[in-house]
Formats: structure tokens, C-alpha cells, sequence
């Protein structure tokens, strides 16, 4: 027997050969390559929503030969938040997770990098919106895979009739099933007129006014209509400037008209004033009208979903996407990829979007004409104009493009609903500016 | 080599027989009997105190020890200061409207016949054992800012509506008054059980002095409930401080933050926002000033317990 005197030099080089050629190698099906991976993904709202990404994930299982645990994780109540921070602090949990909008970049240093997953997709399927990219890469690295399922747009869902009667605009004509928007006169001061002439109608906007992600997201949208930011890509506090002041006093103006509690609403608020019949516009995905369908079918059959209007600086529309990301700490990283590659091909997420009525967004740009939103009714094209298939706006989010652990901490705590409460409750500007300047200096810590 | 053979069985045989005399020990025995508890108290409620401390003396990153640097942040903050004050206000108004009411609640039952106390009992309870999250909810419907079942009773008076939890004072007088549904069955069960020990000659004694109802209350039954009182109070001032469900369920802190108590400020920041160190921070922030207060009352309850 021929026994060999290993260096201690040669046994670091050699662990670390083959620790990098383990992480780095592709997944190839074997008779051992299969092992486990375990996947703690968003509990859909949509009844029935969840089967489709469970047939796309145990096609793909049977095919590689892994064993799957699949755990479908509510955000009710925060159960996904909590999940993610829990894992993240015990260093242990699922190998696939679905992260929510900020999360990626809040775990950055605990993800692994998905570039080798991503590039090839966008070459695939596509560019991913510039939210998306914001959101989901930092310093050159993906650090999670744009999802379909769960990410969603947050514009205008108008009633029709209401809308035709009581403002004088015809929403369908604007925004034609099939065809490119002709929505140059759709700005924010026609929109203050059409909020404005509802509510005297006695079918207000339903839009919030809290701290919760309705409410943020509109008034993230409007700020970047008038070009405000809070705080710009560099870090620096920009509060104080006319384009924050214009945006304000657009808001107070906005508030107005809006209904009298808006400041108490929650994400379930508008979603009941449209159910109800109550508003004739509200900013949501297409879960209020699919609400409607079943609950108040009269309601549904007036629905339109459609674009955000323009502003000064531009047309943007709310985008909060989800993402699937993987630990660095997960023990089948390659067989993640592989999953989340075949997650991300055209026919599972058509799958996906089909199987939620159309809620679910895919961020590719090639992925944002199926049919199914295209066809789907009352009334026929309701949600054709809701995955922005003409890029007729930027899709945005409140709070860019200020550093991630800046933002994130602006849009949870409605800095901006806030200070247009404020503002519109008789609080001076410069008070609502300093107010808010004092705020997010406090963000600033590391 | 002898003297160490012999010695040794006599030596085991002392250690066994001390061992022996340890385990017939009624302190050992209570403590064996305690030591599931204690290992249960270690686990659930030591370690994460103890792991909230450490997690409240680290930068946001949580990369680095800065002692009381997340306190000193905190004090400069104007948010914060408003959550200190509304969590004073609600915690401090609830344990008053709870301990009136249970303490009135409390006599009208000992005046009721002992055959149907039972029944009145039990149903007076049910706010105290619904889980608060569920019955926050139903407080929800209630005051829900368009569809206000109240709204709609009120309007059928011709009453304008109100915003329950759409305006600051409304928002906390809401909050307030689901704590005190919630919380003053607990004070009326405890204060029962306090009435029902009072020696009834004492107030024979009294009615036979010529006592008024009053005096009966103020010289008999307030310093014999003094006890109860202050323990009931001071239970329920640290659970009060520490709720998180009424406010998370009933307004998410708003309109304008101003209905944020420590526990949801601290969800608010650490969780959602993630800043775990400050989060506990602020979770921990009254843990002085409860302890503080607990020390006092518990030594004046334990000097009358003395004197009695």
C-alpha cells in the first residue's frame, strides 16, 4: 500500500479546486446528480394559481430526477417578510425563495449571483424594465431572477360608464383592446379634472393615502411624473426642489377630491371602493376586478385597466416585481439555476399568467403580449393595455433611484403619502420639507 | 496501599449517601421538579432578551458592536418621540378605562345572585379569550373608514360620520377603545376574585358604624383590593405597552404614524424596513422604565404583605 504525504499547501488548493468546480459546474442529470431542493415560493391570491408553477416545477423534477419540497408562503400577515428574515438570520432554509420587491437588494451579500441565469434569459426572452433592473441587480450582479409569478403593475382601473358620464372621457377609446394608446390628452391635470368631476358625481377616485404599498405606489408614480426625488442615485438628500413642491401641491390639489378617509386606507381599501361601486377609478392590478367578476359582475363588466397619466417629466406607471433568488448558504445551487431557467422559458410563464386571470407580470419584454390578456372579459380586453405592451410608459417604482437601503426605507414607511397628507392637511411646505429631509437623513446610517 | 483500599468504598459510599441526602432535599426536589420550566423560560424568553440586547448594540448593517449608539439615534428622532408619547397615551388611558370598568363590572357581578353569577361570568369573559387579532378584526368592520357599520347606525340618526381611524384623535380613541374591550374582563375576573375574599363581618362592622356606600368602598373594599389593584395594574401596563395586534390589524400605525406603539414602530423599522438593531431598540426601549416601575410596586405589595 502506497500511502502519500499530502502537503498542507496541496490540501487547500485541492479543496478549493474542487469546492469552485462543484458551485461552478453546470447541473447535469445523473444517477447522483439529482439530490434535493427545496423551494419556498409566494402563496398566490388567485384560487388555483399555484398549480401552474407546481406543473412547471414537477415537469422539470421528474425530468432531472430531484426530489422537490415545495412550500407555497403567504404574505399575509407578513409570513413571506418573516420567512425570508428568519432564513437569512439562521443562515438556513429554502434553496429557492421568492423575495419581494426590495428584498434582493436588502440580502445582497447572502444571494447568490444569478448572472449566469438572467443574461442568457434577456437574451432570450428579451430586456427586463429598468425597475426590474434596478431593483434586482446591484454592482453588476443579479442577484435574483426576475419572476413572473406575483409581480405585477399598479395603474388605472377606470370605470367606463362612470368614467364617460361623469368626466367625459371614454377610457376604451383612449386605450383600445389590440391597439396602441391614444392617450396624449390622459395627463395629470386631466386627471385632476376627471377626480375632480367623480367625486362631485358622488364616485370619488379611490385612491389611498396610507402607509401601505397602494397608496406608496401612486404617489411614487405622480412624484416621478414631476421629475421629484427624494434622494437621487448618489445618496444625496434632494427634498427641497421646485419639482418636490410642484409634486405636493399637485397632491393637495389631488387630495381633495379624493374620499375624506383616504389616509386610513389600506391595500384592501380601494380594492372594496371599486367592488362596492362606490369609485370610478383606483390604482391596482387586476385582482380588484377579478374580485368584481365573482362578487359584482355589473361592477366587472365596466372595468378597464389602462395606463398612468403623464406628467411634466414623463408617463410612469407603478411595477412591483418579485423575484426568485437562492442563499449563498444552499447546498444545490446548480440544481436552482436549472429550476429557475426552467421556470423562466415563455411556455411557464404563460402558463403562470393564464392561470392567474392575467395578474401575474413576466418583466421580459417578448413576454408582455400573450394572449391571455388580450382575451380576457368582461368586457373582452379588459387587460390589454395592463402589461404596457406598447412601452407607452417607464415602469417605476417610489423612491428611485436613490440607493437601495435608502429607498426601500422611504417606500415602507410612505415618506411620500405622508408628506402629501401633511402638505395637504395645512402644514407648510417648508415644514413638510424639512420634515421629511429630517426623516430620511435618519435613513442615511449604516 | 492498604489504607487507600479501605479508604476507598468508604469514600464512595459517602459520596452516595450525600448524594442520596441531596436528593431528599425539598429544595432539590423542587428544584428538579422546576427545571423544565426553567430550561423553558432559558430558551423562550432569556436567549431572545438576551438576543434582542445584543441585536439592539449593533450597527444597521449589523457588522459592528456601537453600544448604545442605536438609543442615542433614536432620541434624536421626532417619529420616535411621537411613538413614545402615543404608546404612553395608549397604554396609560387603557389601564385606567380597564380598571374603572372591571371594577364596577366586578361589583354589579358580586351583587348577582351566586345562580346565575356563573353565566354572567362566563360572558363577560369573551372578550378576553376571542384571540385579539380575531376580534380586532371584527373592530375593523366596524370602524372600516368607508363602510362603517357604526357609520351606518349613526347615519340612521342623522349623524354625521365619523372618521374612526381616518383622524388622529379618532384613530387613538379606536385603538384605545378596542384595547379596553378587549383588556377589561381580565380586571373584572381579577377584582371578583379580590370582593369575594373581603371578610363579609368587615362590612357588618361598617353598616353597623353607620357607614355610607361610599365609605364602605374607601375604607373597607379599596384596602383590602389594594393588592390586586396594583398587580393587575402593573400586568397590564406591560402587557398594554407591548401590544402589537390591535394597532397592526386596526390602522397600521396611521393616519401620519400617530397611532404606531412601540411594537409596531419597532415591526415598522426592524422588519419591514430592515433595520433589525433598530427595530429592537425601539422594542427594548421600555424595558428600563417598566422595570423600574415593577420594582416599586412589587416592594410596596411585598412591605404590606409584611405588615399584614
Amino acid at each position: 500500500m502506497v500511502s502519500r504525504k499530502v502537503s498542507r499547501r496541496r490540501f487547500v488548493a485541492s479543496t478549493a479546486a474542487a469546492s469552485t468546480a462543484l458551485v461552478a459546474a453546470p447541473f447535469v442529470r445523473g444517477a447522483y446528480a439529482a439530490g434535493k431542493l427545496s423551494l419556498g415560493l409566494w402563496d398566490h391570491w388567485v384560487p388555483g394559481a399555484n398549480k401552474a408553477t407546481e406543473d412547471v416545477i414537477k415537469a422539470w423534477a421528474d425530468k432531472e430526477k430531484v426530489e422537490v419540497t415545495l412550500d407555497f408562503i403567504t404574505s399575509q400577515g407578513n409570513k413571506l417578510l418573516l420567512t425570508t428574515a428568519a432564513e437569512a438570520q439562521a443562515k438556513s432554509g429554502h434553496d429557492i425563495l421568492a423575495f419581494s420587491t426590495w428584498l434582493p437588494a436588502r440580502y445582497s451579500e447572502q444571494l447568490v449571483s444569478m448572472n449566469d441565469v438572467v443574461e442568457p434569459l434577456i437574451k432570450q426572452n428579451g430586456a427586463v424594465n429598468g425597475t426590474v433592473e434596478y431593483l434586482g441587480k446591484v454592482g453588476g450582479k443579479w442577484l435574483a431572477v426576475p419572476a413572473t409569478v406575483g409581480s405585477q403593475m399598479k395603474g388605472p382601473c377606470s370605470r367606463i360608464d362612470l368614467m364617460k358620464q361623469l368626466a367625459g372621457i371614454d377610457v376604451q377609446a383612449m386605450y383600445p383592446a389590440g391597439s396602441p394608446p391614444k392617450a396624449d390628452a390622459w395627463t395629470l391635470d386631466a386627471f385632476l379634472k376627471a377626480a375632480e368631476a367623480c367625486q362631485k358625481g358622488g364616485h370619488a377616485f379611490g385612491i389611498g393615502l396610507g402607509t401601505t404599498s397602494d397608496s406608496v405606489d401612486t404617489a411614487g408614480a405622480i412624484f416621478h411624473s414631476f421629475g421629484a426625488v427624494l434622494v437621487d442615485a448618489k445618496g444625496d438628500i434632494t427634498v427641497k426642489n421646485d419639482k418636490v413642491r410642484q409634486a405636493l401641491e399637485y397632491y393637495k390639489k389631488l387630495i381633495a377630491f379624493l374620499p375624506e378617509d383616504a389616509p386610513a386606507w389600506d391595500d384592501a381599501s380601494n380594492n372594496k371602493w371599486l367592488v362596492s361601486g362606490k369609485g370610478a377609478l383606483i390604482m391596482n392590478p387586476p385582482s380588484a376586478w377579478a374580485v368584481a367578476k365573482r362578487d359584482a359582475p355589473k361592477v366587472a363588466e365596466q372595468c378597464w385597466t389602462h395606463g398612468f397619466p403623464s406628467g411634466p417629466a414623463g408617463r410612469f406607471g407603478p411595477f412591483l416585481p418579485f423575484f426568485w433568488g437562492t442563499w449563498s448558504f444552499s447546498k444545490n445551487q446548480s440544481a436552482a439555476k436549472s429550476l429557475l431557467t426552467a421556470m423562466s422559458q415563455p411556455e411557464a410563464a404563460e402558463k403562470m399568467v393564464i392561470a392567474s386571470g392575467g395578474y401575474d407580470l413576466p418583466s421580459f419584454e417578448k413576454l408582455t403580449t400573450f394572449k391571455t390578456w388580450a382575451e380576457e372579459s368582461p368586457p373582452k380586453g379588459t387587460l390589454y393595455h395592463y402589461p404596457n405592451p406598447h412601452n407607452h410608459q417607464t415602469l417605476s417604482i417610489a423612491a428611485a433611484p436613490a440607493p437601495h437601503k435608502i429607498a426601500e426605507q422611504i417606500y415602507t414607511q410612505g415618506i411620500q403619502t405622508q408628506m402629501a397628507v401633511r402638505f395637504a392637511k395645512g402644514e407648510t411646505m417648508d415644514k413638510t420639507l424639512d420634515w421629511a429631509a429630517k426623516e430620511i437623513e435618519g435613513f442615511m446610517r449604516n | 496501599m492498604a489504607d487507600i483500599a479501605a479508604r476507598g468504598p468508604v469514600a464512595i459510599a459517602g459520596g452516595r449517601s450525600s448524594l442520596h441526602k441531596l436528593m431528599q432535599r425539598k429544595s432539590t426536589i423542587a428544584f428538579l421538579m422546576a427545571l423544565p420550566l426553567i430550561l423553558l423560560i432559558l430558551t423562550l424568553v432569556a436567549y431572545p432578551a438576551g438576543y434582542a440586547v445584543y441585536l439592539a448594540m449593533l450597527n444597521k448593517g449589523m457588522t459592528k458592536f456601537v453600544g448604545f449608539g442605536n438609543f442615542d439615534f433614536l432620541f434624536g428622532r421626532e417619529t420616535f418621540w411621537m411613538v413614545v408619547y402615543q404608546s404612553c397615551l395608549f397604554a396609560i388611558t387603557a389601564v385606567i378605562f380597564k380598571a374603572i370598568i372591571g371594577f364596577v363590572v366586578a361589583h354589579f357581578v358580586h351583587n348577582i345572585p351566586s345562580k346565575g353569577q356563573r353565566k354572567w361570568r362566563g360572558m363577560l369573559l369573551v372578550p378576553w379569550v376571542i384571540p385579539p387579532a380575531m376580534s380586532t378584526l371584527a373592530w375593523l368592520w366596524l370602524f372600516d373608514p368607508s363602510y362603517s357599520a357604526f357609520n351606518w347606525i349613526l347615519a340612521g340618526f342623522g349623524i354625521d360620520r365619523i372618521p374612526w381611524t381616518g383622524e388622529t384623535g379618532w384613530a387613538r380613541f379606536s385603538v384605545i377603545l378596542v384595547n379596553v374591550w378587549i383588556g377589561a374582563p381580565f380586571f373584572m375576573i381579577m377584582y371578583l376574585a379580590a370582593l369575594k375574599s373581603v371578610p363579609e363581618q368587615l362590612y357588618e362592622a361598617a353598616s353597623i358604624d353607620g357607614a355610607t356606600w361610599w365609605q364602605r368602598i374607601w375604607y373597607v373594599t379599596l384596602p383590602m383590593m389594594r393588592n390586586i389593584i396594583a398587580i393587575t395594574a402593573l400586568f397590564s401596563l406591560i402587557v398594554t405597552f407591548a401590544n402589537f395586534d390591535i394597532v397592526r390589524v386596526l390602522t397600521k400605525g396611521d393616519p401620519l404614524n400617530t397611532t404606531h406603539v412601540f411594537a409596531t414602530w419597532a415591526f415598522r423599522v426592524g422588519i419591514e424596513s430592515g433595520d433589525i438593531p433598530l427595530g429592537a431598540s425601539v422594542s427594548l426601549f421600555m424595558v428600563p422604565i417598566l422595570a423600574v416601575a415593577a420594582t416599586f410596586i412589587l416592594r410596596d405589595i411585598t412591605k404590606r404583605g409584611s405588615e399584614v
